[in-house]
């Protein structure tokens, strides 16, 4: 198994190399980093902007830009910003916490529901609860998550304008003094971004759980639990459950890995100074080596949570060896 | 004759379907005796698994139906307990060992697991030392080579002869008293049939079970059965000991399939099978279900009109369901010379 | 049908036990029907309740977008100042309200709603195709082709959707035509049809019709389009159709952010974006999204109902 991890861990790092090559050139040839410089009547002077552009590297060939960047990377901690001069490090880390506070909550809450949902909606198929949650699973699948967001601010700015009780809030992470991540303050902040993005996954989770549940309910070994006596409770839970599981975990956890990118729509829309809207306010303002060290990160995330993916797997399911 | 184990009596049942009512088990009485084996015979589709599932409840009852009858075992009916008690029945005293061992075992559980899960189910007080030698010492019974190291691995590690041997190693755990085995072979290779079979007979010496053997190979009918059941169509057309089946058959069904068979004694051109295919469950064909591709019926009426019933036939223990099956009597079936029944051909 | 189409050769008159003749055609109890395997399909299809409905619902709200020159009761861009911002109303066929200056929300959805489906199916039929092509040849031919393939979908694959689609719009330049949104969604899509194909295609070469054909001496593309590419039909016809919605949910959020389709071409998600500004005008940012949600669910029917009626192996019992 360890060879295997290793294996995996080596092949990710052309992977990688590759994305981040294929994007840096992709992106700095088709923007001017200075482009923002050049267009502040402060800031464009020839002479400072040839000397930024020297001291960026920007007059240097692709190949050799892409290498002092990789340095930049590794040795500056993702460098800095050309539009700001920020370290680029403090802001990405910042809004990594708060994107991982929300996405964790999110999915934990559509993974246990939605288990329980699935679980229930096989065992009783065709009843009146099957059909409404599946019912509610196309509809929660089906809605875009900007809808989906905007409905629940229009809703809960409403309730505040006509009875002026703050239930949850509709913008920001805090109101005022930055909060501590658990306070309820930050819980009333981040609790519609989070039903927003616990909806769409739930459906998933229990459309697919429901799926794999009513597969396996109908396998041979199932009926050979049954034909040994077993009660329906523990052929359901010990046997059912147990296959069925499987490959939801997997699921999850891809889920997550893409999820780390931050739900750009949601945090955009809650204006939640998160990944995603590091990314989209970065994008906008053409903040290149920004957009870079954010599409390295969530490549990052996503591999290994791919990586996580297949070694649970083959920790669950003892078909699968890697070797 | 000792009083029989399980009486069956005009077991009925039907499935509700898209396109109709499936009639796949209609109205059959049989009888069976401790420690005897008993073999069901007949095509896809004759009934003959679905009326051995629905004894241990095992027809999915939405679709399913069990439309009448009583299966009196040790006095009690099977069809009419309560579910809580018909699972102490299964796997305790009536025990099954399914078609395919491929995917008849839980592929993420130990073998180890699941047999002791068969049981601490109905033995919840044993140690769990003592299940694990009780598991390894069946495992030994069937077989299965290295059992104590064999007893950790997961189903997949085992061939498939060594899963069904497993199997049948489960269904006997508790000791049953009846052991249904449906086509427990017909997945398997030739060779390994053999040794299965092989099993299955150690199987019974050891436990003294009766066992009902489901199959639809009459090889296998004349090496382990004592006695046999002929089913089409939902119904039991032919019922007798092996030796009068295969010597004097008086169906033309039975007729027909024994015919079928190539005999390597023979020098034949040509196979004889049964021309037509197995009738639709839905729309059964009125009177006897075998009618349109019988060559004893010849159109006649009574054969179209009336479902035949089971009446005597070579002697008392000998059924035949036919209207005209004595006209059959003296009919050299190709297995007229004596037939070795169990043990061994 | 009812009378036999062809005699089956086991149902003709043959000599039985005994050397009596049978003609068992003529018997009861046999009913022959010849049908064919899309016949079958068709008809479980059509029986399909939801699906049936997708199909309904499809058909009007495209068909609306289709025709919406005849359809709108105005132009898209037709400004009426005296008529900002209404609810709506039954007066002067506002019947979806207007926006901040006076655009007639019907109208304006029915051509964002003709938008959706141009990008839609456009994006559907084009990555499909290309997939089918390219997830025909790598699991084919195998070998270093299939490789390279593969790393590039793993590539494509490896950033999540939104960001990918994200940079490369914002990179070609903020509002785009059309044509480069459905350029950019298609060469997105065609590496999960790629997979599915190649998939299929890895395990039918192994099947003896594949071996039986080469023997006949069958040319390779003989091979992959009459003998192997009807087996992945099913799969295919379902994710093609499901990349319909998703196509059109993608370029609504594409638009919504502001990276999608240039002015004036209304589109839904833009039209729920501009409703932001105005969050007591419920009906500027509710309705357009109601109507894509139930484009969604109709095509999402619509698959279900297809992958029901081409795939019979299914357990389900239907009581």
């Amino acid at each position: 198994m360890l060879t295997y991890i290793a294996r995996r861990i080596l092949y990710s790092i052309p992977v990688l190399l590759a994305t981040s090559f294929l994007s840096f050139m992709f992106i700095t040839k088709s923007s001017d980093p200075l482009a923002n410089l050049r267009a502040n009547p402060r800031t464009n002077s020839p002479t400072v902007l040839k000397h930024l552009a020297h001291v960026y590297h920007l007059d240097q060939s692709l190949p050799v830009r892409y290498w002092y960047w990789l340095q930049d990377v590794f040795v500056h901690k993702l460098g800095q910003s050309l539009l700001t001069s920020q370290p680029i490090w403090p802001d990405i880390s910042r809004a990594i916490g708060h994107t991982l506070q929300i996405v964790l909550l999110a999915q934990l809450i559509a993974l246990v529901l939605g288990v329980a949902v699935g679980i229930y909606s096989a065992i009783r198929q065709y009843s009146a609860f099957d059909y409404t949650f599946t019912s509610l699973s196309f509809l929660g699948y089906a809605m875009p998550t900007f809808w989906l967001a905007l409905i629940l601010q229009i809703l809960f700015t409403d309730i505040y304008l006509k009875w002026h009780v703050r239930v949850f809030y509709t913008s920001g992470l805090n109101s005022g003094v930055t909060s501590s991540t658990w306070s309820l303050d930050r819980l009333q902040h981040i609790a519609l971004p989070v039903i927003t993005l616990t909806v769409v996954s739930f459906a998933l989770y229990s459309r697919f759980m429901r799926a794999t549940m009513l597969d396996v309910i109908n396998s041979d070994y199932v009926r050979t639990a049954r034909a040994k006596g077993l009660p329906e409770r523990l052929v359901i839970f010990r046997h059912v459950v147990r296959n069925a599981l499987i490959p939801i975990v997997t699921v999850s956890a891809l889920q997550f890995g893409a999820l780390l990118g931050g739900a750009i729509v949601t945090e955009t829309i809650f204006t939640l100074d998160g990944m995603g809207y590091f990314f989209i306010t970065r994008l906008q303002t053409n903040d290149v080596y920004s957009v870079m060290a954010y599409v390295m990160v969530v490549a990052i995330s996503v591999i290994t949570f791919n990586l996580i993916a297949d070694v649970l797997y083959g920790f669950l399911d003892p078909r699968i060896r890697y070797d | 004759m000792a009083d029989p184990l399980l009486s069956i009596r005009d077991l009925a049942v039907e499935f509700r379907t898209e396109v109709g009512v499936v009639h796949a088990v209609d109205g059959i009485s049989y009888d069976v005796f401790p420690g005897e084996t008993l073999g069901i015979v007949g095509e896809s589709g004759s009934g003959k698994s679905v009326s051995t599932m629905a004894l241990l409840g095992l027809i999915p009852q939405p679709p399913g139906r069990i439309a009448s009858g009583t299966a009196m075992f040790r006095g009690t009916d099977l069809l009419t307990m309560a579910p809580k008690d018909l699972r102490d029945f299964r796997g305790e005293e009536v025990a099954m060992v399914f078609q395919d061992p491929m995917t008849s075992l839980n592929p993420v559980l130990k073998v180890a697991y699941q047999l002791g899960e068969a049981i601490k189910t109905h033995h919840p007080k044993e140690p769990d030392d003592k299940v694990r030698e009780r598991v390894i010492d069946l495992l030994r019974l069937v077989g299965v080579p290295n059992p104590d190291v064999r007893v950790d691995q997961y189903p997949h590690e085992f061939s498939g002869g060594m899963r069904q041997r497993a199997m049948i190693a489960m269904a006997i755990a508790n000791s049953p008293s009846l052991l249904i085995a449906d086509e427990p072979t017909t997945a398997l290779d030739v060779t390994i049939q053999a040794q299965v079979l092989e099993v299955l007979k150690t199987v019974q010496e050891e436990t003294h079970a009766a066992t009902i053997l489901i199959t639809h190979d009459l090889g296998i009918v004349a090496e382990m059965c004592d006695r046999v059941l002929v089913m089409y169509g939902g119904r039991i057309v032919e019922a007798g000991d092996v030796h009068t089946i295969f010597r004097a058959p008086r169906h033309p069904y039975t007729v027909g399939l024994l015919d079928s068979l190539p005999k390597l004694t023979e020098d034949e051109e040509w196979l004889r099978p049964i021309p037509g295919s197995p009738p639709s469950l839905i729309n059964r064909p009125s009177g006897c279900a075998f009618h349109p591709r019988c060559f004893l019926s010849q159109g006649r009426t009574q054969c179209r009109e009336t479902v035949p019933e089971l009446r005597a036939a070579e002697g008392p223990q000998h059924h035949a369901a036919c209207h005209y099956s004595e006209e059959l009597v003296g009919h050299q079936s190709k297995f007229s010379e004596p037939v070795q029944a169990g043990s061994g051909s | 049908m009812t009378e036999p189409a062809q005699l089956d050769p086991q149902l003709a008159p043959m000599t039985a036990p005994g050397g009596i003749t049978l003609d068992v055609t003529a018997a009861e109890g046999l009913e022959l029907k010849a049908r064919s395997q899309w016949s079958y399909a068709r008809r479980r299809f059509l029986r399909h309740r939801l699906a049936m409905f997708g199909l309904v619902g499809l058909v009007v709200i495209f068909g609306a977008g289709a025709l919406a020159s005849v359809v709108a009761p105005y132009s898209f861009d037709q400004i009426d100042l005296t008529n900002v911002l209404h609810p709506p109303t039954m007066v002067g066929h506002h019947v979806f309200g207007t926006d901040e200056i006076g655009r007639d929300s019907l109208s304006r959805i029915i051509y964002g709603i003709r938008t959706s489906e141009q990008v839609g199916l456009t994006v559907a039929v084009v990555s499909t195709l290309f997939g089918l092509m390219v997830g025909a040849i790598s699991g084919y031919y195998r070998g270093w082709l299939d490789n390279v393939i593969m790393r590039v979908t793993d590539l494509i694959l490896t950033l999540p959707v939104l960001v990918v689609l994200l940079t490369v719009a914002a990179l070609l330049g903020r509002s785009s035509s059309v044509w480069t949104i459905v350029f950019i969604l298609a060469g997105f899509y065609w590496t999960g049809i790629a997979r599915i194909v190649r998939g299929t295609f890895l395990s039918l070469r192994e099947k003896e019709y594949v071996e039986a054909a080469k023997a006949v001496g069958a040319g390779d593309l003989r091979i992959m389009f009459r003998h192997m590419l009807p087996n992945t039909l099913g799969p295919i016809v379902v994710t093609g159709t499901l990349a319909v919605a998703d196509a059109i949910i993608l370029e609504a959020f594409l638009s919504f952010l502001g990276f999608g389709i240039a002015d004036p071409t209304p589109s839904l998600g833009k039209l729920v974006a501009e409703g932001q500004q105005f969050p007591q005008k419920w009906w500027i940012t509710v309705i357009p999204g109601l109507v894509l949600v139930l484009i969604v669910i109709c095509v999402n029917f619509v698959g279900d109902g297809l992958r029901d009626a081409l795939d019979p192996q299914q357990r389900r019992v239907r009581a």
